[in-house]
């Protein structure tokens, strides 16, 4: 028997060059939006380009529920995927599973992108993942409608809620019963936590988990954020929206039946599409201040490409990689989607400040956004849940945020002992 | 039909000790073993192992980002899930989920039954028209609902607006005590056929002179049935109800696609798939998940003492 498999083996790697030729990568990009047909027709240009084939995997549009979707497939050590689009969040929980790309990636390609998310991409001095696109929350505003009822552009999250109840008012009156003041993304996911510690740091209140370790989600700026948005909970915040995720404020806002929305960039593209409702319409700027003394913030997200370690085809994955998060293909994807690009020069490039005019606007936003508290490693998803539970509480009307918050601060303490997560 | 010359049937009748089995019996019983065993084997394959795996992990401190390393930890982890609060919070909602949900369904599944028992034109189609909630997946019918719930555009909304039984839209889906009816009402739509057709199979098999001398005895529609139907119905009926409690109470896809992550609305199959793959925690997860399978198999074996069911039949 074993002469056989010597014998087949010998085989292989003999008929294995000219088969070599075309090889099949399988990616697994984002669902949200319209981002399964770019990563394609990203994908499909390098295909064409090398001769290759790719093909995608299908992947929830839940980031929560993505992860656990490759953290199974990379425990059993499967090799049905190639590249992997992560978070910037997981670099800490997924290190383990994907190759170093240094040797792919020369420090002049590296130095082009923003430079915190490279380090935040390097574990242990390994280089786990390349930049693709970054993120940060932004506030979407129907131009028309504030014009209308005379309001500004609110600078405040408390003039966002009056200047959503004057104009739903004034919009009820006249007959529009389906009109809502504020959507976001307030179920009990991944996207709750990036809202709510947005909603904290523009009160001042903290990142959760502060940069030594130390728990610091318990602190009255922090209570008073999170009372401010339950107190708009069912008032110009339907309650529908605790169980929106991204595409669920986006279609609400999109079909013209909301007048603000907090979202990530990819929305701009759509809402201004040939078939929106709004499109033309609508605004975008930094989110909002928690008060006269607050700052204007926003959570940073994005994601990142890596390469399974489990790939057999590591070397024409990290290739893929490249041609993925080059300017040429960062500057398509800007243009077509408004992904924000992760290198640095294209945020002064004329065509593309064209197509999406808030990333020049906003690019201080995407520059000081708020990061999650990643410090807190592979216990990530553990604090990122009992937090946003503790916030899904208070707005479902489960309790105050100062009691609420009181016991995250509690489960928080047990799991990193003493501030060593 | 069980024959008088077979002594297995006799002594099952009359309860008396089995007799030495006949040649004949004991070579049709080695058949059945030797026809079964392909069965068993497949079965501990795909059921027993993952089982017993999981029990296994339940005693360790294994984690996901390196299952390697994992460590036994004995009750360690059983012992963290004792001692949460959410577990019990999703003991609590799976439990109260299996009893409104199983008793809504037993009775709309009688009602749909005594209907369908009837002779009536067009009898056959109706019947086959029931079941198609039951023939789609839980997952799709579950987000076919999740669209008709939604509180902007969803058509519930629309329709109870239109009747004049809300004033305002809903959040069926978001807000918990709203979630929990609205999931009950997708589960009762969607098993409420099954149980119809268990019933009626029972109903059909009912023989028709007690009702005739029900009849000559003076009894009206609502005597015999309280009299004569149910107390006929109950062996069958309680067979029906222990599977759907098992199946309700290891509940998980509904909720999931539905309600989303917040603990106040996650049964606990949701708790153990938050721990295992949201957590990484698998030693923990997995102590849920044994947990969840004992917790079923008690409520089995107290239903059947309790009820005095019989599951191999008389």
């Amino acid at each position: 028997m074993k002469k056989v498999l010597a014998g087949l083996a010998a085989a292989a790697t003999f008929i294995a060059p000219s088969l070599a030729l075309a090889e099949k990568l399988v990616i697994a990009c984002g669902s949200v939006g319209q981002e399964a047909d770019v990563c394609k027709q990203g994908a499909e240009a390098w295909a064409k380009k090398t001769g290759n084939t790719v093909e995608l995997m299908s992947v929830p549009q839940d980031a929560g529920q993505q992860l656990a979707q490759f953290q199974q497939l990379l425990a059993a050590g499967s090799a049905d995927v190639d590249v992997i689009r992560i978070d910037v969040v997981w670099p800490g929980l997924m290190a383990n599973n994907f190759i170093d790309l240094k040797p792919y990636f020369g420090d002049d390609v590296l130095k082009e992108h923003f430079q915190p998310i490279v380090k935040n991409n390097t574990v242990n001095g390994k280089l786990i993942a390349i930049p693709w696109f970054t993120d940060a929350g932004l506030l979407y505003y129907r131009q028309d409608l504030l014009e209308k009822h005379g309001q500004k552009p609110p600078t405040t999250w408390q003039e966002l809620a009056q200047s959503a109840k004057v104009v739903l008012e004034a919009e009820k009156k006249a007959g529009d019963s389906k009109l809502v003041g504020f959507v976001f993304q307030g179920k009990a996911y991944e996207g709750l936590t990036c809202n709510a510690l947005e909603w904290i740091d523009s009160f001042n209140g903290g990142t959760i988990v502060d940069s030594t370790g130390k728990v610091t989600v318990n602190n009255p700026k922090a209570v008073e954020a999170v009372d401010f948005f339950a107190g708009l909970v069912g008032n110009v915040v339907p309650k529908g929206v605790l169980n929106y995720q991204e595409e669920e404020a986006r279609n609400a806002f999109q079909a013209g039946n909301a007048v603000f929305m907090r979202n990530w960039p990819y929305a701009w593209a759509l809402v201004n599409g040939k078939d929106s409702p709004v499109a033309g319409k609508v605004g975008v700027m930094a989110l909002p201040k928690g008060g006269a003394d607050g700052k204007a913030t926003g959570t940073l997200g994005g994601w990142q490409l890596g390469v399974s370690k489990f790939s057999k085809n590591q070397k024409l994955a990290a290739d893929l990689v490249k041609y993925l998060t080059s300017p040429e293909e960062q500057k398509r994807r800007a243009l077509v989607a408004s992904f924000n690009p992760t290198i640095m020069s294209l945020y002064k490039d004329a065509e593309l400040l064209k197509a999406n005019p808030f990333m020049g606007k906003l690019y201080e936003t995407f520059v000081n956004a708020v990061p999650r508290p990643t410090i807190t490693g592979t216990k990530y998803n553990q604090v990122s849940t009992e937090f946003r539970n503790a916030v899904y509480s208070t707005l479902t009307g489960k309790g105050k945020a100062a009691d609420n918050l009181k016991k995250v601060e509690g489960k928080l303490n047990n799991l990193g002992k003493g501030g060593k997560w | 039909m069980t024959s008088p010359t077979t002594p297995i049937a006799a002594s099952a009748v009359t309860g008396a000790p089995e007799p030495p089995p006949s040649a004949l019996i004991r070579q049709r019983t080695r058949a059945a073993w030797i026809f079964l065993t392909p069965t068993l084997i497949a079965m501990a394959l795909v059921a027993g192992w993952p089982l017993a795996r999981t029990f296994w992990f339940a005693f360790t401190d294994a984690n996901l980002t390196d299952l390697g390393a994992s460590q036994f930890v004995g009750l360690e982890s059983l012992k963290y899930v004792l001692e949460d609060p959410d577990w019990w919070t999703t003991v609590w909602t799976t439990f109260r989920f299996a009893f409104v949900s199983v008793f809504l369904e037993t009775l709309l599944g009688l009602i749909i039954a005594l209907s369908l028992n009837a002779h009536f034109r067009g009898r056959a189609v109706l019947r086959a028209a029931v079941l198609v909630p039951w023939a789609i997946p839980t997952v799709v019918s579950a987000r076919m609902w999740a669209w008709m719930f939604n509180d902007i555009y969803g058509v519930i909304n629309a329709i109870f607006l239109k009747l004049g039984l809300i004033n305002e839209a809903l959040a069926w889906t978001a807000e918990p005590g709203l979630s929990f009816v609205a999931v009950v009402a997708v589960d009762v739509w969607k098993t409420t056929p099954f149980m119809a057709l268990l019933i009626l199979a029972a109903l059909q098999m009912l023989p028709g002179d007690i009702y005739e001398a029900a009849k000559i005895d003076g009894a009206g529609p609502i005597r015999s049935f309280f009299q004569v139907t149910l107390p006929l119905l109950r062996g069958p009926l309680m067979v029906a109800i222990i599977f759907r409690m098992l199946d309700a109470l290891r509940v998980f896809d509904v909720f999931f696609v539905l309600t989303g992550g917040s603990t106040d609305t996650m049964p606990m199959a949701g708790y153990a798939r938050q721990r295992m793959f949201e957590y990484q925690e698998i030693g923990v997860g997995s102590a849920s998940a044994s947990l969840l399978f004992a917790i079923i198999a008690l409520f089995t074996a107290v239903y059947m003492v309790v009820g005095r069911v019989k599951l191999t039949g008389d």
